[in-house]
C-alpha cells in the first residue's frame, strides 16, 4: 500500500465504524455441525461478560438437557418464553417484546436460523434479532454453517441432507464479531457416540449419513474458509480505517513469478489451478531488468504470451521494472499482500557466480511462502501460436555451419602448422568458434567449440591421428583451448544478442520517430487520421482505420485502404473497446470473432476514438512485438488526435471571444449612433410643435435643418450597418460592370459636398486610368466613407485630394488628407470593424464601421487597401489597388473600332 | 389644371407626408394602400401620374407595373431602397418612368413629379432641348455649346438625341444601347461609358463633375436640363 490515497483512513471505513456504534452488536459463534459446542461457547463468554458487569439475559437457549451447558446457564436470567398454539399444538418462542422491555445490554439468542411457528411477529429468528439489535441491545447467537443460504446446495450435495431453515448470508456478514467453535470430526463422532450430541427424533435415520467423517470434514472446511474471508475482510476495513501499511496474512494471494523460459505458461497454468483451489486471487509478475534487453524477441514474447495467458484465465499480470529481481518481487508481494510465491525451478546457472533468483527468494522471502514448482522437459515447447511468425534460423543449418567452420579451421591449421608451433593453431580454432558465436548464437558456438578441441586434439597434438594427449604442454593448450572457446562463444553469443536487440530497438524507434514527425506534420484532424492508418497499415503490413465517435455512436473516420461499413461483430467489439477503454476483438480476451482488432485511442485527459488493425490472411494476430508497437503508436495517435481537437478548441474559443467582441461592440455603437440622431431629431420635432409662434423664422429653419441634417446622418449609419452585415454574411456580391473611376469618385464627391462645405476636395484622375470593371454603387460608397473620414478628422479648410493613375498591374487611388494622421500600430486595425482611432475629448462621430464596409468592399473586388502616412509624413493617405482587367486595352481599340465606323452624318 | 397623384404605398406616414406636401403643390392626391386597391384606382380614376412603392404587403412592386402598363400608359414613379439597383432597372425596363430613392426629400420629390408630369405634357418631344449653354435641336441634327457647334460623331450624336429625347429621364444602360447601338449590343457598357465620357468632354463645362449628362450609378443615364 505505497499509495497515498489507500495510506488516509476511508471516510466510507469509518462512517460504517461509525453507524456500527448505535447498533447493538451481533457476535455469532460459528460451527460446522451441532455438537460442537457453540451453545457452550456461548454460555461461557456471556459468564465472562457477566463477571465484567454487564447485564445480560438469555432470550432463548436450547441446552438439550446437556449437563454442562446447563450447568453454564445456572446464574444467568432466562426469559421465560411465549406460549403460541398453533395447529392444536403448543410451541415455545422467544419473547421478543419482553426482551425489548427488559432493555438489558446484552441478549443471549440461541439458534439463530430457527423459523419461527406462524403467528409470531417475524418469519425467522435472525429477524427477531434484528429488532433486538436496532433497539441497541448487544445479541450473542449460534450458527451452524450449514444453515447459510449461499452453502445450502453444497450442503445438500455433500450431505445429502436438504437444509430448510437458511440464513440470508447478509446476516453473517453483519455480524460484528464472528466466533468460529472448532472441532474435529473424530472428536465430534465421538461426541456423538457418547450421545452428547442432540439429535432430534425425526432425523435420526439421517444421522449416520450426516456425521460421515467426510462429511464433517467438508462442513469444517467451509466454516473455516467462511470465517477467514471475513476476517481477512475485516482486516482490510481495519487497515483502511487505520492506515496501516504493512505484510499482512490476509486473503490468500498467489505471486506468480514468470520470466522468459520455455515453461512460463506452465507456471501460469499451475499457479491458476492451486489460487482456484485455495480461492484465492493471483497475481503473475514478470521483472525486466537492465539485462532484459538482450532477450531475444522469441523469448520476450514467451513472457508476453504467458501474461497474455494470464489475463485470460481471469488473473492479474504486472511488469515489474528492478535490477534487483528479488528484491523487487519481495516488494510487490508484500505491497500486495500476496501470501505465496511461486517460481518455477531454477535453472542452472552458466557462468555468472551467486546464488540463483530461486535460492535468494527462498532465503529472503521471510512472510511469504514460495512454491517452487518443477519444470518439465525443456525441449517441449510452450505453445507459441502468436509469434510463430518471427524468423529463426534452423537450428540444423546453423549446427552445419558450426561443423563446416570447424573444419575450415582444421585446413586452416594444416597451413598454420607448417611454419609456427601447435599452440598458434588454436587462434584459427578460436577465431571459429567466434564467426560460429556471432553468426548463430550459443549452442552452434558449443558445438564448433568441441568439435575444435576434438579436431585440434586429432590432428594436431602429438602423438598426432589420436585422440590420446601425451605432452603436458599440450594437454595445457588443449585445456585453455576449451576453456578460452566456451567462454569466447558465450560472450560473442550474447554480444550477438545485444547486437539484435539493439537493431530491433533501432528500427521501432526509427518506426515511431517516422510516424511521430508525421503526425506532427499534420494540422487538421484529417490529415492526423490518414497519416495514423497509412503508418500503421504500413508498419504491420495490415488493413487499418479509425473510428471516432459521432452523432450515431462510432463511425469510421479514416481508413487504409479505405473502408465504410464494419460487419457487425466487429462494429461490437468496436464499441467495446470504445466503451471500456481496452482492447478487444480478434486475439485479444474479448469479442475475439471480430475480423478486427481494436485498440483504445486514448490519452490522460479523454478518449478519442479505436484504432482498428486487421492482420492480411496468413497470419491472423499481431505478435507481442507487434503488439507493442501497436499499443505505442496508438499512445501517440491519440496525443496527436487530442493536438488537433485542443487547437480546433481553442480557434473555436477565438472565435467566440471575437464574436462577444463584435457584439458588445455593435450594441454600444447602436446605443450611441443611433441614439444621438434621434435625440436630435425628436427634440427638433417636439420644439417645433410646442414653440412654434413664439419662435423667429430663422430658428424654426434651424431647428428644420437639424431634423433633416439628423435624419440623413441616420440614414448614412443605417446603410452602413446594412452593407456591413451584408459584408459579414457574404451577401454582398459587386455586381461588376464597367464603370469611369470619374464617374464614381464624382459623385461621392457630389454626395460628401452636400454634407461638408468646409474642405475642399481635388480630384485628379490620370488620363491614362482606365475604365474599371467594379460594382459603381458599392465604389462609390468606399469614395464616399473615405472622402466623409477625411472631412471628419482633417481640420476645416483644409483640403482632400482624391488622385487616381494606373500602374501595370493596377489602378491606384489614393485619398489624403491633411488630419491627425493615424497611428503607426493602428494602421491595420483601423479596417477592424468597430475600431475606432482614439481621439481624446475631441471625439468625432463615427461609426467605426466605415472603413471596414471600404476594406469588404475593395477586397471583394480583388483589391486591397492600406493606410499610410500622407504627403510629408502629414496626416493619411488610404491607398486602394484595384486589378485592371487584362482585356482593357483590346476593348479600347474596339470602341476605337466602333468610332471610325460612326463618324459624322 | 391640376394634375391627379395616385400614391401607393402601405405606410400611413410615407402616404400622409407625400399627401401634404403634394397637395401643397397644388396637385390633386389619391391613396391606395395596397397593391389590388393601387391597380383599381389606377384604373378606375384615371390619375396622371402614379407613386409607386416596389415593397408592398400583397403584391410585389414589379407586377404593379406590369398589370398598370397592359391598358394605360400613365407615368409611373418607383419607390426604392439604396441597394436595389437591380429592382430599379427592372422596374424601369417594365416601364416605369423614373425612380425616387429612399429615404428622400421633399425637394428631390417634387422634381421627379414635374420631370415626369412635363414630359406627359409635352408628348410629342421637343424640337429643342436646352441645357444651361447647350442647346440640341433633334430636328436639325445640330448641337451648339455657348452658341458655337459642336462636332459629334454618328454614335455620340445617337447617344446624346436620345438621351434628349427624354430630358430629366433616367434611361436604363440596356435601353441606351439597344436603341443606340442594335439589340445585340444590350450588354456592352463599355462602349457606353466611352462616349458618355466623350460627350461630357465635348458638352460639359467641368467633365469631372458632371452637370448636364449625369449618372445614375447601377442604372443608367439621364440629360439633365436643370430647373
Amino acid at each position: 500500500m505505497t499509495d497515498d490515497r489507500e495510506e488516509r483512513p476511508s471516510p466510507d471505513a469509518l462512517l460504517a465504524a461509525a453507524q456500527r456504534e448505535t447498533r447493538g452488536r451481533l457476535k455469532i459463534f460459528l460451527g460446522a455441525a451441532p455438537g460442537v459446542g457453540k451453545t457452550y461457547a456461548m454460555l461461557q463468554a456471556a459468564r465472562e461478560r457477566r463477571r465484567e458487569g454487564v447485564d445480560l439475559v438469555a432470550g432463548v437457549v436450547e441446552t438439550h438437557g446437556r449437563r454442562e451447558t446447563e450447568a453454564q446457564l445456572s446464574g444467568i436470567d432466562v426469559l421465560p418464553p411465549r406460549q403460541l398454539e398453533y395447529r392444536g399444538k403448543d410451541f415455545r418462542e422467544m419473547d421478543l417484546d419482553a426482551i425489548l422491555a427488559r432493555r438489558p445490554q446484552l441478549v443471549l439468542v440461541d439458534e439463530l436460523a430457527h423459523t419461527n411457528v406462524p403467528g409470531s411477529r417475524h418469519l425467522k429468528r435472525w429477524q427477531d434479532v434484528e429488532e433486538i439489535l436496532a433497539a441497541g441491545i448487544d445479541v450473542y447467537s449460534t450458527l451452524n454453517i450449514q444453515h447459510l443460504e449461499s452453502l445450502n446446495d453444497i450442503v445438500e450435495q455433500i450431505s445429502g441432507v436438504k437444509v430448510r431453515e437458511t440464513l440470508p448470508d447478509s446476516v453473517l456478514s453483519s455480524a460484528d464479531e464472528i466466533s468460529l467453535i472448532d472441532l474435529p470430526p473424530q472428536e465430534l463422532i465421538k461426541r456423538l457416540h457418547e450421545g452428547k450430541v442432540y439429535v432430534p427424533e425425526q432425523a435420526k435415520r439421517a444421522v449416520g449419513n450426516f456425521f460421515s467423517p467426510g462429511n464433517l470434514t467438508a462442513l469444517r472446511e467451509m466454516a473455516l474458509r467462511h470465517t477467514a474471508e471475513r476476517v481477512d475482510a475485516q482486516m482490510v476495513d481495519y487497515m483502511r480505517a487505520h492506515a496501516i501499511a504493512g505484510p499482512w496474512p490476509a486473503r490468500e494471494r498467489i505471486l506468480v513469478c514468470i520470466d522468459e523460459r520455455v515453461d512460463a505458461a506452465r507456471l501460469v497454468r499451475v499457479a491458476k489451478r492451486a489460487a482456484e483451489r485455495r480461492g484465492a486471487a493471483w497475481v503473475v509478475v514478470s521483472v525486466e531488468t537492465s539485462g532484459s534487453y538482450a532477450l531475444t524477441e522469441a523469448d520476450k514474447d514467451r513472457i508476453s504470451e504467458a501474461l497474455r495467458l494470464a489475463q485470460q484465465m481471469g488473473g492479474e499480470t504486472a511488469l515489474l521494472q528492478g535490477d534487483d529481481v528479488v528484491a523487487t518481487v519481495l516488494d510487490y508481494a508484500r505491497e500486495r499482500n500476496a501470501t505465496q510465491i511461486v517460481v518455477g525451478r531454477a535453472r542452472p546457472r552458466r557462468w555468472r557466480l551467486g546464488k540463483s533468483v530461486t535460492d535468494r527468494l527462498f532465503a529472503e522471502s521471510g512472510d511469504f511462502n514460495v512454491f517452487v514448482v518443477g519444470g518439465e522437459d525443456d525441449d517441449k515447447p510452450a505453445p507459441r501460436v502468436a509469434s510463430r511468425k518471427v524468423a529463426v534460423p534452423s537450428d540444423w543449418l546453423n549446427l552445419a555451419f558450426a561443423l563446416l567452420c570447424s573444419g575450415i579451421a582444421t585446413g586452416l591449421g594444416f597451413v598454420i602448422d607448417m611454419w609456427l608451433p601447435v599452440a598458434s593453431i588454436s587462434v584459427a580454432f578460436l577465431l571459429a568458434v567466434m564467426v560460429v558465436a556471432m553468426r548463430s548464437g550459443l549452442r552452434p558456438a558449443i558445438l564448433a567449440s568441441v568439435t575444435s578441441f576434438f579436431a585440434f586434439n586429432f590432428f594436431f597434438t602429438e602423438p598426432r591421428w589420436t585422440f590420446a594427449v601425451t605432452d603436458t604442454q599440450n594437454v595445457l593448450t588443449l585445456v585453455f583451448f576449451l576453456i578460452a572457446a566456451v567462454i569466447v562463444s558465450n560472450m560473442a553469443s550474447r554480444l550477438r544478442a545485444q547486437i539484435l536487440a539493439t537493431k530491433e530497438s533501432a528500427r521501432r524507434t526509427t518506426n515511431l520517430y517516422d510516424f511521430g514527425r508525421k503526425i506532427t506534420a499534420a494540422v487538421t484532424l484529417d490529415d492526423v487520421l490518414w497519416a495514423v492508418v497509412h503508418h500503421v497499415a504500413a508498419t504491420m503490413t495490415a488493413k487499418s482505420l479509425v473510428l471516432l465517435p459521432g452523432e450515431s455512436g462510432l463511425a469510421i473516420a479514416a481508413g487504409y485502404p479505405p473502408e465504410d461499413q464494419l460487419d457487425d461483430r466487429s462494429a461490437a467489439a468496436a464499441d467495446w473497446a470504445w466503451s471500456h477503454g481496452k482492447l478487444a476483438g480478434r486475439g485479444s480476451a474479448t469479442l475475439p470473432a471480430s475480423l478486427w482488432l481494436f485498440l483504445p485511442l486514448k490519452t490522460a485527459r479523454a478518449p478519442f476514438g479505436v484504432l482498428g488493425v486487421q492482420m492480411s490472411e496468413d497470419a491472423d494476430l499481431p505478435s507481442p512485438a507487434q503488439m507493442r508497437l501497436l499499443e505505442t503508436l496508438a499512445d501517440q495517435a491519440a496525443v496527436a488526435i487530442e493536438r488537433t481537437t485542443l487547437v480546433a478548441d481553442i480557434e473555436t474559443a477565438r472565435v467566440a471571444t471575437e464574436r462577444e467582441r463584435l457584439r458588445s461592440a455593435l450594441l454600444s455603437s447602436l446605443s450611441h449612433d443611433l441614439r444621438t440622431p434621434l435625440v436630435s431629431i425628436m427634440g427638433a420635432a417636439s420644439s417645433l410643435q410646442n414653440y412654434d409662434e413664439m419662435m423667429d423664422h430663422a430658428s424654426r429653419h434651424d431647428l428644420t435643418q437639424t431634423i433633416q441634417d439628423e435624419a440623413e446622418r441616420l440614414n448614412r449609419f443605417v446603410q452602413n450597418l446594412l452593407d456591413m452585415t451584408k459584408l459579414g454574411a457574404g451577401a454582398l456580391k459587386p455586381r461588376a460592370d464597367w464603370a469611369d473611376l470619374n464617374d464614381i469618385v464624382g459623385a461621392a464627391v457630389a454626395r460628401t459636398q452636400r454634407l461638408a462645405r468646409a474642405h475642399t476636395i481635388k480630384v485628379e484622375i490620370d488620363s491614362g486610368v482606365p475604365l474599371l470593371c467594379v460594382d459603381p454603387v458599392l465604389m462609390e460608397q468606399v469614395f464616399f466613407n473615405l472622402l466623409d473620414n477625411a472631412c471628419k478628422y482633417a481640420p476645416p479648410g483644409t483640403a482632400v485630394k482624391v488622385w487616381a493613375r494606373r500602374t501595370p498591374d493596377y489602378v491606384t487611388i489614393e485619398v489624403v488628407d491633411q488630419g491627425p494622421g493615424i497611428p503607426p500600430d493602428a494602421s491595420e486595425k483601423v479596417f477592424d470593424m468597430f475600431y475606432r482611432v482614439d481621439q481624446g475629448d475631441s471625439k468625432t462621430a463615427g461609426t467605426g464601421l466605415g472603413l471596414a464596409i471600404c476594406r469588404g468592399i475593395v477586397e471583394a473586388h480583388g483589391g486591397t487597401i492600406k493606410a499610410e502616412p500622407g504627403l510629408h509624413g502629414a496626416g493619411t493617405a488610404i491607398i486602394i489597388h484595384l486589378p485592371q482587367r487584362s482585356d482593357i486595352d483590346g476593348l479600347a481599340a474596339r470602341i476605337s473600332a466602333d468610332a471610325e465606323q460612326g463618324g459624322r452624318p | 389644371m391640376s394634375a391627379r397623384i395616385l400614391v401607393i404605398d402601405d405606410e400611413p406616414q410615407i402616404r400622409k407626408f407625400m399627401r401634404i406636401s403634394l397637395t401643397a403643390n397644388g396637385y390633386e392626391v389619391l391613396e391606395a394602400e395596397n397593391a389590388a386597391k393601387g391597380i383599381e384606382a389606377a384604373r378606375s380614376q384615371q390619375p396622371d401620374l402614379l407613386i409607386l412603392d416596389l415593397g408592398l404587403p400583397d403584391l410585389d412592386g414589379q407586377e404593379v407595373i406590369s398589370a398598370v402598363r397592359e391598358r394605360s400608359d400613365v407615368p409611373i414613379l418607383v419607390l426604392s431602397v439604396r441597394a436595389g439597383e437591380l429592382d430599379k432597372v427592372e422596374a424601369l425596363d417594365r416601364g416605369a418612368n423614373d425612380y425616387i430613392v429612399k429615404p428622400f426629400g421633399v425637394a428631390e420629390l417634387m422634381a421627379r413629379v414635374r420631370a415626369v408630369l412635363r414630359q406627359r405634357a409635352a408628348k410629342g418631344a421637343d424640337e429643342v432641348v436646352e441645357a444651361g449653354s447647350v442647346r440640341i435641336d433633334l430636328t436639325r441634327r445640330i448641337v451648339t455649346r455657348d452658341g458655337e457647334d459642336v462636332h459629334l460623331s454618328k454614335r455620340e450624336w445617337g447617344l446624346l438625341a436620345f438621351l434628349a429625347g427624354q430630358p430629366d429621364h433616367v434611361l436604363t444602360h440596356k435601353q441606351i444601347l439597344k436603341e443606340v447601338w442594335g439589340p445585340a449590343h444590350g450588354e456592352d457598357t463599355a462602349y457606353l461609358r466611352v462616349y458618355v465620357n466623350q460627350l461630357r468632354q465635348k458638352l460639359e463645362v467641368d467633365p469631372a463633375a458632371p452637370t448636364l449628362i449625369v449618372t445614375d450609378a447601377g442604372v443608367g443615364y439621364r440629360l439633365k436640363r436643370g430647373e
